[in-house]
């Protein structure tokens, strides 16, 4: 089948850089921006170049302990998404803005 | 067309609107490239033949996730004008530290030596296999993730209310 | 009883009155108190006489063993022979009936428990220091009379108006006390450095017996060192500046510390060390003890010639008659020395305590310019007092004519200009005692209506011990007779000392042909009546009577201003070290010490400031320097782990 054969044409090093790309560009993502919705946003997309990697590993292994470790990365990720908002809603409340720059009252 | 040109542009594709997640200064649009990288992420599963990853990809990330993003951002009524700005050496440096990072990283990946298989079953990435190990050797994380999202629910619900008003 | 246990209790007894008294005294009513201690000084002393009937052969009786190591032992032991009894028989008698005295004159005093407490652990001190087997004993006696006699001295240091004198008083007779503990310190050293011991009986059979060689200069060394111990406890010069500041005590103490015991411990160290100090190598230091005792003897009778305080003339006569004494021990006439220092506790106690009487009948009026004609008034202590001065002067055929001739007699052998300076000092001697008689006792009263109003005799307990010591004073001189009176007794306290002390009994004493005894007694005896006679028509003929310090002009002003010695030494001594002190406050410790302590602070301070600005609250530095972090972590682990 052409799928079952992905493995025989593309290397895994493919598969790693481009997770690892994935998840440094939402790295730099949490880095540069300051709208805290972004934010969660990046968090997931780096979440998901994890995903990605794991299912690659899951494939090229030949195991599927892989993907059972995506599943349930999927279901922290829905789970921290849904507080991480509710938070996000409450503090909007009370600063009237989700710049998170100005969440600075823990400084020394 | 060879399986490594599709893996190749699907490839590209994922990195370009990943980038133009971070680099859009519309927060709606944002989200919607997200969305867009998710489900090319998706049809990078399914190249890997992980048919249920890519279903469920899509159905709680794009589906709801995002949606409740975008639920929030609507909510808050953003637009472009109340962006707040991000200040230019720390963009700077953020660039500097992921570049870091992606280098250090790509130099750990290639120590590493990856034992391959030559073939896998037909239907690893099915539902039937993926459930017959999911509840057989990973059955307690499946039953305490059930706790967890409870816990989210919880949490989510007493965050988000709104107090009440002590009325005279 | 045997002896062994008998001197123990000597010991013992004082040290329990002063106990009790301390711990008790102030719940006790006074009588009790003074009884007490005045109890156990009587007890002390009729056990003493019966030790001394009995002693034969010096015993020694160990207590115990204080330091055991390889090269000392110090063992807190005890050496009974005839000179350590007599010492204990003089500061036991004198001093009960000084105890006696006190119950009399102490009892206004609020701190009468106190006082008692402090005089019964004196004594106890002072035996320590006399029973001692070896020098380590004589040195803890040693400090403890000095503690006493500092606690003493500033008894009445809460006195509205002179409490802050007193206390200044008793604080300078400590240091100068010390400066000499210090040299006395160095000689015991010395000592145990050269013979690897400081039992006397060691000591002696290793220098006279075994002969061990010892160079000049070391045995100079060491009695110079022990002799400058002497000098601060015994007030020679330099160190005599405290005993008439001592004077700013109670009468008693005056009486017992400075006049019998206390001062007397530099001359029972010299006798107990004879056998150092006759030495070959020593007679540098028997040179210099002769010149400085001669030196003192004058100065002090020149100052005391001009002092208008009853107490302060008395003490400068004491320390005059210490600096004779040292003349005497210069001179090698050791027995002769312990004869002077027998009578001198006679009269000098007398005077010090006739002198508390007076100024108790004076209401404590201590002026001789404010006294006058009291003879009439006080006559019992008129009558001891004039005992006691005459015994001081020479008086023949009294106490002091006999020790003080011997003395004389052992200077006329030894140098011809010694013996005329003595002579001087003498008749100075006399001259300031019949001054101060004369002023006292004859003529007119020159004091305030009230004091004549009050002029009264002492109560018995007072005049008791004064009629005793006067008749002391009067025969005591049986006790050593020259050669010319009797054929079997003479001399009796020289050989009796010599009997069983060691080092003494191997003195030469050359006997001086009877014409030499006769001879020089008739000289003295017409030098005292020449003092008589001026004196009497200057003082009570005339009468010229001590005038105000404002008219004092030329060699009386510098006799009354003491030689101008704590001046002096103020300037000397005192001034720069209190200059750096100062200096040691404000650039040690205000500088120094502080700028370590708060610069160190400080440097914690600062840099917890500069970390602290690393915590800006702000959430992308915090992930910026996580990233960092990471990329730090995998670098490492590349650059170290082999996969």
């Amino acid at each position: 089948m052409i799928l079952a054969s992905i493995f025989q044409t593309v290397s895994i090093q493919y598969y790693l850089v481009l997770a690892t790309v994935l998840f440094i560009i939402g790295v730099i993502g949490v880095l540069t921006r300051k709208n805290a919705i972004i934010l969660l946003m990046c968090i997931e997309l780096m979440l998901n170049a994890v995903n990605l990697l794991l299912v690659a590993f899951s494939t090229y292994f030949g195991k599927s302990d892989g993907q059972l470790f995506v599943f349930f990365i999927m279901v922290v990720a829905a789970s921290e998404a849904t507080v991480g908002l509710s938070i996000l809603v409450l503090i909007y409340r009370n600063a009237r803005s989700v710049d998170i720059g100005l969440f600075n009252k823990l400084k020394g | 067309m060879s399986i490594e040109i599709i893996a190749y542009i699907l490839g590209g594709l994922t990195i370009g609107s990943a980038l133009m997640v971070i680099l859009s200064p519309h927060p709606v649009r944002s989200i919607l490239y997200l969305v867009v990288t998710f489900f090319l992420i998706s049809a990078n599963y399914v190249l890997m033949n992980a048919q249920f990853l890519a279903i469920v990809n899509i159905i709680v990330y794009a589906g709801a996730i995002m949606v409740l993003f975008l639920f929030v951002l609507m909510m808050l009524n953003l637009s472009k004008e109340n962006e707040p700005k991000g200040s230019i050496p720390m963009k700077a440096a953020a660039v500097i530290a992921g570049g870091s990072l992606l280098t250090v990283l790509v130099a750990a990946l290639r120590k590493g030596t990856v034992q391959e298989t030559t073939s896998i079953a037909d239907d690893q990435g099915l539902v039937k296999s993926l459930g017959h190990e999911l509840f057989t050797t990973y059955v307690i994380p499946f039953e305490v993730s059930s706790v967890l999202f409870i816990a989210a629910i919880v949490g989510a619900v007493l965050l988000a209310k709104r107090e009440k008003q002590i009325i005279e | 009883m045997s002896i062994e246990q008998l001197v123990p209790l000597i010991l013992a007894l004082p040290l329990i009155g002063g106990v009790i008294n301390g711990i008790f005294g102030k719940n006790l009513p006074k009588q009790i108190v003074g009884s007490l201690a005045t109890i156990a000084m009587f007890a002390s002393f009729g056990i003493a006489l019966l030790v001394f009937s009995q002693l034969h052969e010096a015993k020694t009786i160990n207590l115990f063993t204080v330091l055991h190591l390889e090269n000392i032992t110090l063992n807190a032991r005890l050496l009974v022979d005839n000179l350590s009894i007599w010492m204990v028989l003089i500061i036991t008698g004198v001093g009960s009936l000084i105890h006696l005295f006190s119950m009399g004159y102490m009892s206004h005093d609020e701190g009468y428990y106190k006082f008692f407490t402090y005089l019964n652990l004196f004594v106890f001190a002072m035996l320590i220091l006399v029973l001692g087997s070896n020098y380590f004993m004589l040195f803890f006696g040693w400090e403890g009379v000095g503690i006493c006699s500092y606690l003493l001295i500033g008894f009445h240091y809460s006195d509205a108006e002179k409490g802050m004198l007193n206390g200044l008083a008793a604080r300078k007779a400590f240091i100068m006390n010390r400066i000499g503990d210090l040299g006395m310190l160095i000689g015991l050293f010395l000592l145990l450095a050269q013979f690897g011991t400081l039992e006397y009986t060691e000591l002696a059979d290793k220098i006279i017996i075994d002969q061990v060689p010892v160079t000049t200069w070391m045995m100079f060394g060491i009695t110079l060192c022990l002799f400058i111990g002497a000098t601060g406890k015994s007030a020679q010069i330099p160190l005599f500046t405290w005993l008439p500041d001592a004077m700013a005590g109670p009468t008693p103490v005056s009486a017992l510390i400075h006049a019998a015991t206390m001062v007397t411990a530099g001359i029972f160290l010299v006798v107990r060390s004879n056998f150092l100090f006759e030495h070959p190598g020593a007679e540098m230091t028997k040179d210099i003890m002769l010149y400085i005792g001669l030196a003192t003897s004058l100065v002090a009778a020149f100052i005391a010639l001009r002092q208008n305080d009853i107490k302060k003339v008395l003490a400068y006569s004491t320390v005059s008659q210490l600096g004779l004494l040292f003349v005497s021990l210069g001179m090698g006439a050791y027995t002769a020395a312990m004869f002077h220092v027998t009578t001198h506790a006679f009269f000098k106690a007398l005077l010090f305590l006739g002198s508390g009487s007076v100024i108790h009948a004076m209401s404590d009026e201590q002026d001789i310019r404010m006294m006058g004609g009291l003879k009439s008034k006080i006559p019992v202590t008129h009558i001891t007092f004039l005992i006691g001065t005459l015994a001081i002067s020479g008086f023949p055929l009294m106490s002091g004519f006999y020790s003080k001739d011997e003395i004389i007699g052992h200077a006329f052998e030894h140098s011809t200009l010694i013996y005329v300076l003595l002579m001087i000092s003498a008749m100075l001697t006399a001259i300031y005692m019949l001054r101060m008689y004369f002023v006292v006792f004859h003529g007119s009263f020159r004091g305030t209506k009230d004091q004549e109003h009050h002029l009264h005799e002492s109560p018995p307990s007072m005049t008791l011990p004064l009629i005793v010591l006067a008749v002391l004073s009067i025969f005591g001189g049986i006790l050593n007779l020259p050669g010319i009176f009797l054929k079997n007794g003479t001399h009796w306290l020289s050989h009796h000392l010599a009997h069983n002390t060691r080092g003494l009994d191997l003195i030469q004493h050359s006997e001086m042909s009877a014409n030499t005894i006769l001879g020089l007694m008739a000289v003295a005896v017409a030098a005292f009546l020449l003092v008589l006679i001026i004196t009497y028509r200057v003082y009570v003929v005339r009468p010229q009577l001590p005038v105000n310090d404002e008219q004092l002009r030329g060699w009386e002003l510098t006799s009354a201003n003491k030689l101008y010695f704590d001046e002096i030494y103020n300037t000397l001594f005192v001034r720069p070290i209190e200059w750096m002190s100062v200096k040691g406050h404000q650039v040690f410790e205000l500088v120094i010490l502080n700028g370590i302590i708060s610069g160190s602070t400080k440097t914690i301070e600062y840099s917890g400031e500069l970390v602290k600005k690393w915590q800006t609250g702000k959430t992308d530095w915090y992930i910026l320097w996580m990233v960092f972090g990471i990329v730090g972590l995998v670098v490492y682990y590349l650059l170290t782990v082999n996969i």
